[in-house]
Parts: structure tokens; C-alpha cells; sequence
């Protein structure tokens, strides 16, 4: 465990199953799509995290993922179109104690909730981010996205669009964000064990699901995703390892330079002692950006925790502020307030 | 020869204007010259009228900077039509402010600054202090600069410091011409500069050289004094419109128990109240400054439901953005005050000047059916009390209420006396209690139709709002026709029955008479101060003034129907006047409105309504 990840969990105290955080209501997203796999593997992980369940909170803005909070038994919001950081920075202002999840997709996120997406970053509140990341506007029917790679066809863009696309993980390093974590829907062990690090985060830990839309944007990850590509296209990053990957765990990532390359061990002289370890609690944000950046056919995509960098929160700061201000403030009360100042007395 | 002992004028009330370039300091001079008008146990209201620019080009007239008190021995309700007295500290002032005094109006000029330069920037093709242009006015004129210069000579300060306090020498000057003790304000300077002993010391010189010059100068006939207003007895201290609203919600947190949740983004004239706030984590006020108007709201909507006093503040334009975000509040029945200090618009329109510009937005500036409760607070002071009741009324109703006020009662100061908070009413906050069994997230109350409040981290009650319609009493999301029209009219109605819970229309004058003067929110002193001179003159008239908009005083049609004519003032094109032709049709409406970025004066009204009642 990283030393960003320090919030004590304890399970013992608190006798929750996976049952606990079911609702009775109907989950209406598509057969086969991606969001049925997050939802199973967020309530096997509610349950672990030693946390009361009435102090879970899940916020969501509009898309096919913000209907999440329905669909979980917990104390739930769901806001409007890509405010939904707002809302879970107001109730995480309001009472730290929460447990904030807030599940968004890449249009709640990208587009219409760019502008709060890169001030949640910054500001850094104590809240889980999952990003859907489906790189489709799945509920209105098979629209561009702000992350739909160039020159897709849809329905709005029949000739293929015309715009060069986001890396949610680009934007979260580059507007000051101090935790990032990507991680594919078909992979339910790693997509907990995240989610966990997410929860032990004390920050804005924003993590961007790699989301299959069944209906609209089929495979869009399957490079991936997909068992025969995979082990080739992508690297699951742990702190403190090597970065390796290939189906023989033989190629890594090497730094040449100012840039990454893709090596061989044990080809052209290339020993295990030269591939990069990785450290997602460097404050520098260099090799961080790098590794989001990474793409296939270049580069395997990185998978797993690629920053988490521990710093004061939001609300840390803000009540902080509130006890020193109590503690030293002449002022106890309104009646002080009202009669502190300049005041004169008509007798 | 005048005697140095001039006779001194009783006067029942006067009317002040200080004027001078944006970096002049004519607010610190006019609120000292408040300060000591408080002293003198004077009522009063004052009025800064400042340009949208933080420093427009220097000597121009786009530039002035002005502050008008209005004091006196009785009761002050408005900052003053004309001013009786002008402090003009370069050509431009003066030029900005001739149309503002009365015809005889003493003007106190600068005469260092009238200078060739400054009167062709000022646009002006002569020296109006030499042709003729003043004539009718006493005009005093003084080498300000020269003379503050004269004054800390001693103190080897270099000219642009010695300069800075030339403010001062204008106020010693006032403060001769009304009989004033400047030693109080000495007290300030100590305070003020505590740092720089010199500056203090700077400053006492040129106040003290000012009151002394005016004393010695052989230009005022007379000096005045205004006998201290019969005020009831009491603490009281001076509130701007601003100040009041944010203590408002620092009164209405202590008594309800909730801690505030501010979420907006600054905006003219509103920020004050986010500035003020943002002040006072000792009363757990937290405070958050969003990326924009709409992460104001929502984040307002987050502390609401988290269980906070929650407030979001804003001025037309903002509330055109938090739109959408009001409906979310309506749909998830979340308490929230919205408050809006009104300006000029559409758009940017004039962000520093004032109009009753959003009443439609209010009311009808929503997608859907999307009732809220509006209240439009009616002078500085009672900005203190509508704060209060809006979030009075937000939380024990469940639901989202806006606050109307606008620039020129949020910048616009007065006396407020100040109450106990023991002395203010309850407020109550449905909460539910942890693992109540009896739990539904719709289930309302049977007289108000709230529903409850179950915060998140109480045992028991977890549960489920947002956006989509909710079935009633489950909250479950629903589709279903019959039930999207019955939430419907239990939102609506939800909204209808505060009037139960509001004061009746309360008229001012007879209640019956030829003309019954109707108007709403910041224009109060206005009408009142017009109405009660109309009354005494015996005058067939009455005022109604209304706070509450949504929903009316239960009242209102009876009170209507006991007057000859009806006439509806208003600062905009007539948006109060057409919402009352769609609730009572029965009556004939006339109106009375003004558009230009300035409040109603006076003499308008009493005009207006001669003319109606001549008629």
C-alpha cells in the first residue's frame, strides 16, 4: 500500500454483504452493456470497505451510467446533465464524513461537465470519480462524444468526425488532479481492487472505466479488452513494479531520453534493472502524463492506479479553517456578530 | 462680511452628494460622513453610485464616483432625490452630477482641479465655475489640493500621499457645514491606519485644516444642523442591502440549527454577500466559490440535500444559468434560497445600476411546471429579515425559494436596529430521526406538504431523489401519467399554502380611497416616503407594497377591491403589474414604469399620482 493510500480499513466492525447495497429497483441498461460488471463490482466493494452504509452517498449527472445511484441502496442523487461534481463538492463540503461516489460518463464528464470536471481535479475533495468512458452518447442514441476517436462514423457525424479527441487521463494530470486510474469493464478482480484504492484515497480519486456500449460503439475498447490483443495493448501498472507487459511479460517501458519506449528484455541489451518501476506518489507529474497518454498501436494502454498523489483535501482545508475561525474568533454567536463593530445606542 | 459665527439653519432633513474620480475616495469619505451622522442620532440611507469599471480613464466623466446620504430629524426612507449639497472634486463630478442637485444647491468645488486639461476631458468647452453655468448655486471654491498640502507640510509626506487625503479636507469641510464633532472620526484613522502612524496623523491635519477652513472661510452664510430623529430606543448600526442578506442567513443557521452551504460565483452587485459570508467560518458558514454560476447552484443542491442551510447568490444574468438547476431543487422538493440582486439587462446590460428586472425570470424562467416561493425584500435593512424568512420558509416547506433583491437596496444603506435573536421566530427543520419506521421519502406533511428531510449518514433512511419524476410517497422513479399530474399540482399546491403561512397585505393610508398605489420589493422607501407627503397633504391615496410574490398575500383581492383605481410602479416594463392582471383579471390595472438604470425619485411619484387623481 502506497502511503497516499492511508485510511485504515476495517471490516470486522461492520458485518455488510453485497445484498446490503442492492435495490429493489428495475436496472434498466442494456443486456451485455459494460455497466452491468461496474455496478456488480462496486456493491462487492461497498461492502469491504468498512465504511456505515448509510454514509455512502452516490451522485450522478445524465447519461446511461448516471442512473447508477437508483440502482444501488445507498443515500443517492441523480443531478442533471454533467453537474454532478457539484453536487457531490457540495455534499462533501457539507458533511466530510461521507462517502462520495460520483459515476459520470464521458459526455456528463467531457463535454457538457468539462468545466467541473477540471476544477474537481484541482480542488482535490475526498471523492470517487468513476468515469464511464464508452466514447459514445449512448442515451440519446448513438452521438459523437468529446472522446470518440477521430474520424468515427455516427449519427452526427456520417462523414466521420472531424475533431481530435480527450484523454480523460491527460486532462485529470494536466488540471492539478492527484489521482487517476484507468481500468477496462471486463476486468471485475481489477476493477475492485481500484475502486478500494480509490475509496483509501483521501483526494479526488477520478477513475476512467473503459465501458463497452453493446448498442452503439460495440468493442470500441477491444484492442484492449480483447483476449487475443490484450496482453500485447495493454500494461497493468502496480506500484513498485516493473513495468512490463506481452504475453511473456518480456516488454517493458524504458525512458530514452525525454520519452518512453517500448522495449525488449533481453533483446539489444536491454536488462529488467532498465525498465521503469513505477511510483504513482511522484508529485511530478511527467511519467504520470506519459503513461495516460500511451496508446495503441505505439504503446500498450496503461491500466491500474498511474497517479495517486496524497495532499490536503477541499474540505480538509475549508474545516480546518472552521475550527481555527471557532477557536479564535471573538465572535460566538449572531447576537456578537450584530452588535460587533460600529454601533451606537439610541436611548 | 459674514461673521465667523454663522447662524445656524435647523433643517429637517438634507441631502448629501460626494463626488469625485474613481480613486478620489468618495466612498470612505461618504461612509464617515455616515459614521458621524449616526452619531448624531440622525435616520438616514445612503446610496454609492459607482461606474461598472474599477478605474475608467481618469478625469473623465465615465469615471466619477459618487456616494449619496439623505439624513434627518424623522423617519429617512429613501438616500434622497436631489442632493442640497455637492462635493464636486474635479470638472467631471461636476458635470456627471448637475442634473442630481437641486436647484439651489450648494456645490463645494476643488478649484485645483479645474484646470484646462481636466475641464476638456470632463467635456466641458468652458470653466463652469466662470460662466455662468452655476448661477443660483452657491459655489464654494476651494484649493483642496493646494490647501491639504498646506496642512501636512510638516509631515514631509510627498505629493501623491499628501494628495490621497485630500478626501478628508472636503469632509472637515461638511463636517463644518453641519455642525459636526470630526473628532470621532479620529478614532478611525487610528484604526484604519493603525500600521502607519503617519498617514493617521496626515489624515487628522487635513480633516481638522478642512473644518477649520470652513470655519474661517467667508463663503457660507449659514451652517445647518439636523436635530437627532425620534428613533425608538435601541442598539442600531448602519447595514448595507448585502450585508443585512448575509447576516439574514447567519441569523436564520444559528436558529435552525443548519450550517450554512454558500455556493456561488461572484457577480455585480451580488458578491458582497458571497464576500461577506465567506467571512464567518466561526459561525459555520461555509462558503464555496464555484467555477460558475451553475456549479453554484448544483453544489447548493448537494449542500441542501446534505443538510445544510443551503444558499446560492447571484444577479440576473447567473439566475438565467441556474435555470435548469432551480427545476432539480423544485423536483427533489430540497430547501434552498436563491437569492437574485437585480440590475439592468437583458444580458450584461448595466451590472452596476439597478432594476426590478427579474420578476418574470422568477416566476416563469423554468422548463416545466416548476413553482418556487419568491419574496422581494423592501429596503436595506429589511434585507436582514427577507434573508431570514426565505430560508424560514425554504425549510420548513421543503422547497426552493427566491430571494428578489436588487442594486440599489444591496449597495444602498440605512439604519438598522438592531434585534435579539431570542426575539426572532423559530425555525424548524422537518428531519427525520434515524431508522424511523414510518420513512417515505414523498410522504408530506398534511398542512404544509412538505415532505421530510432524511440527511445521508442517518441510520436508516437511505434513499434515493433526483430529476426524474418521482412517484409520489416512494420517491421511486415514474413515468406513470396519473402520477406525473398528481406531483404536479402537490408541488404547486405545496407552494400555494405558504400563503398560510405569510403576513396579509398590510395598506399603508386610508383603506378605502380614490387611488390605491400598488409596488414591490426595493422600491419601498420610495413609495412610502411619496405616499406618506401625498397623505398628508389629504390626498385620496393609499400604498400596498409587496414582499411576497409567490404566493400573494391571501388578501390581496380584497384589498383590491376596496380602491377607486389601481396603479402599479415599477422599475422595468410592467412585470408585476401583468402577473397581477393574470391572477385577479377583474381589476383594471394602470401603471407607472421607468427603465433607466435609476430608482423612482420622490417627486415622480407624487407627480404620478396627482395626475391620476386629477384625471
Amino acid at each position: 500500500m502506497t502511503k497516499a493510500m492511508d485510511k485504515k480499513i476495517d471490516t470486522k466492525s461492520l458485518e455488510l454483504t453485497k445484498k446490503d447495497f442492492e435495490s429493489d429497483q428495475m436496472v434498466k441498461w442494456c443486456p451485455g452493456c459494460g455497466d452491468h460488471a461496474i455496478l456488480r463490482s462496486l456493491e462487492n466493494v461497498f461492502p469491504e470497505l468498512g465504511i456505515p452504509k448509510e454514509d455512502f452517498v452516490v451522485v450522478s449527472g445524465i447519461g446511461c451510467s448516471s442512473r447508477f445511484p437508483y440502482y444501488m441502496n445507498t443515500y443517492g442523487i441523480h443531478g442533471i446533465h454533467g453537474r454532478a461534481a457539484a453536487l457531490a463538492t457540495g455534499i462533501k463540503l457539507t458533511n466530510p464524513k461521507l462517502s462520495v461516489w460520483m459515476i459520470s460518463g464521458d459526455g456528463d464528464s467531457m463535454a457538457i461537465g468539462g468545466n467541473h470536471f477540471i476544477h474537481i481535479a484541482r480542488r482535490n475533495p475526498d471523492i470517487n470519480y468513476l468515469m464511464f468512458n464508452n466514447k459514445i452518447y449512448g442515451l440519446t442514441k448513438g452521438q459523437y462524444s468529446p472522446t470518440t476517436p477521430f474520424g468515427t462514423k455516427t449519427k452526427t457525424s456520417p462523414q466521420g468526425t472531424f475533431e481530435r479527441p480527450f484523454n480523460p487521463g491527460e486532462l485529470v494530470i494536466g488540471a492539478q488532479g492527484k489521482f487517476f486510474a484507468r481500468v477496462p469493464d471486463t476486468n471485475l478482480k481489477l476493477m475492485s481492487k481500484i475502486f478500494k484504492e480509490a475509496a483509501e484515497f483521501r483526494g479526488a480519486s477520478i477513475v476512467e472505466i473503459l465501458a463497452n456500449c453493446i448498442i452503439f460503439q460495440n468493442k470500441i475498447h477491444s484492442l484492449i479488452t480483447s483476449k487475443e490483443t490484450k496482453e500485447d495493448n495493454q500494461i497493468v501498472l502496480e506500484a513498485g513494479q516493473p513495468m512490463l507487459f506481452g504475453p511473456e511479460k518480456d516488454k517493458g517501458l524504458k525512458l530514452e531520453g525525454t520519452r518512453l519506449k517500448v522495449v525488449k528484455v533481453g533483446k539489444d541489451g536491454v536488462k529488467e534493472d532498465d525498465i521503469l518501476v513505477h511510483d504513482p506518489t511522484t508529485e511530478d507529474p511527467g511519467i504520470h502524463m506519459m503513461l495516460a497518454s500511451m496508446a495503441p498501436p505505439e504503446f500498450p494502454a496503461a491500466i491500474g492506479v498511474i497517479r495517486a498523489v496524497r495532499t490536503e483535501t477541499l474540505e480538509e482545508n475549508v474545516w480546518n479553517s472552521v475550527e481555527h475561525e471557532k477557536k479564535h474568533s471573538k465572535i460566538k454567536s449572531v447576537d456578537d456578530l450584530l452588535n460587533s463593530g460600529n454601533t451606537w445606542e439610541i436611548e | 462680511m459674514i461673521s465667523k459665527k454663522n447662524k445656524v439653519v435647523e433643517l429637517e432633513h438634507a441631502v448629501i452628494r460626494f463626488a469625485g474620480d474613481s480613486g478620489d475616495g468618495m466612498q470612505l469619505t461618504g461612509s464617515l460622513f455616515s459614521d458621524s451622522t449616526a452619531f448624531a442620532g440622525n435616520d438616514f440611507a445612503t446610496f454609492p453610485d459607482y461606474p461598472a469599471e474599477i478605474r475608467a480613464p481618469q478625469g473623465t466623466v465615465a469615471g466619477v464616483s459618487g456616494f449619496q446620504i439623505h439624513f434627518g430629524r424623522t423617519d429617512i426612507h429613501t438616500s434622497g432625490d436631489l442632493a442640497d449639497v455637492l462635493i464636486a472634486m474635479n470638472p467631471a463630478s461636476l458635470k456627471a452630477n448637475m442634473r442630481w442637485i437641486t436647484k439651489e444647491a450648494v456645490i463645494i468645488v476643488d478649484t485645483d482641479a479645474f484646470i484646462e486639461k481636466n475641464i476638456i476631458k470632463a467635456g466641458y468647452e468652458d470653466n463652469p465655475l466662470t460662466d455662468q453655468s452655476l448661477v443660483g448655486h452657491l459655489v464654494v471654491k476651494a484649493p483642496l489640493t493646494t490647501l491639504t498640502r498646506e496642512a501636512v507640510k510638516e509631515l514631509n509626506l510627498d505629493n501623491k500621499t499628501s494628495q490621497k487625503s485630500k478626501n478628508m479636507f472636503a469632509l472637515g469641510l461638511v463636517f463644518y457645514m453641519f455642525n459636526r464633532d470630526y473628532t470621532k472620526t479620529f478614532s478611525f484613522f487610528e484604526t484604519k491606519f493603525k500600521s502607519n502612524p503617519l498617514i493617521v496623523e496626515a489624515n487628522k491635519k487635513v480633516l481638522e485644516a478642512g473644518f477649520n477652513f470652513g470655519d474661517t472661510l467667508e463663503a457660507f452664510a449659514n451652517t445647518y444642523k439636523v436635530e437627532p430623529a425620534p428613533l425608538e430606543t435601541g442598539r442600531y448600526r448602519n447595514v448595507t442591502g448585502n450585508l443585512a442578506t448575509a447576516w439574514g442567513f447567519l441569523a436564520a443557521s444559528e436558529k435552525s440549527k443548519r450550517d450554512i452551504f454558500l455556493g456561488s460565483y461572484p457577480i455585480t452587485p451580488a458578491s458582497e454577500i458571497l464576500q461577506e459570508l465567506s467571512k464567518h467560518k466561526e459561525l459555520t458558514a461555509i462558503s464555496f466559490q464555484a467555477e460558475d454560476e451553475i456549479a453554484g447552484i448544483v453544489s447548493t443542491i448537494g449542500g441542501a440535500f446534505a443538510g445544510a442551510l443551503a444558499i446560492t447568490t447571484t444577479s440576473g444574468p447567473g439566475l438565467s444559468l441556474k435555470s435548469e438547476a432551480i427545476g432539480l431543487a423544485v423536483i427533489t422538493e430540497l430547501p434552498m434560497v436563491i437569492v437574485d440582486v437585480q440590475r439592468g439587462g437583458p444580458s450584461t446590460g448595466l451590472p452596476t445600476k439597478s432594476e426590478q428586472s427579474d420578476l418574470y425570470q422568477a416566476l416563469f424562467g423554468r422548463n416545466g411546471e416548476a413553482p418556487v416561493i419568491i419574496i422581494a425584500a423592501s429596503s436595506a435593512a429589511d434585507c436582514f429579515y427577507s434573508a431570514y424568512e426565505a430560508s424560514k420558509l425554504a425549510i420548513e416547506h421543503m422547497t426552493p425559494v427566491i430571494l428578489l433583491t436588487d442594486g440599489s437596496i444591496a449597495n444602498g444603506s440605512e439604519v438598522f436596529k438592531i434585534p435579539k435573536m431570542e426575539d426572532m421566530s423559530s425555525i424548524t427543520a422537518p428531519l427525520v430521526e434515524a431508522n424511523d419506521p414510518t420513512f417515505q421519502p414523498y410522504a408530506r406533511d398534511e398542512e404544509t406538504l412538505a415532505r421530510r428531510w432524511a440527511l445521508p449518514g442517518t441510520e436508516g433512511l437511505r434513499h434515493r431523489i433526483g430529476g426524474l419524476e418521482k412517484e409520489n410517497i416512494t420517491g421511486n422513479v415514474s413515468m406513470d401519467p396519473l402520477n406525473h399530474q398528481l406531483m404536479t399540482e402537490l408541488r404547486e399546491e405545496k407552494v400555494q399554502r405558504v400563503a398560510n403561512y405569510i403576513p396579509e397585505l398590510e395598506v399603508i393610508g386610508e383603506d378605502e380611497a380614490d387611488l390605491l398605489v400598488v409596488s414591490w420589493g426595493g422600491t419601498y422607501g420610495v413609495l412610502l416616503t411619496a405616499i406618506e407627503k401625498l397623505i398628508a397633504e389629504g390626498k385620496s391615496v393609499s400604498l400596498a407594497h409587496f414582499k411576497h410574490i409567490m404566493p400573494l398575500p391571501k388578501n390581496t383581492k380584497d384589498v383590491f377591491s376596496r380602491y377607486k383605481k389601481i396603479v402599479v410602479c415599477e422599475i422595468n416594463m410592467g412585470q408585476f403589474v401583468n402577473y397581477l392582471r393574470m391572477m385577479f383579471p377583474e381589476f383594471k390595472y394602470l401603471q407607472y414604469n421607468k427603465v433607466q438604470g435609476l430608482p423612482f425619485m420622490v417627486t415622480e411619484i407624487v407627480e404620478k399620482v396627482n395626475e391620476l387623481l386629477n384625471d
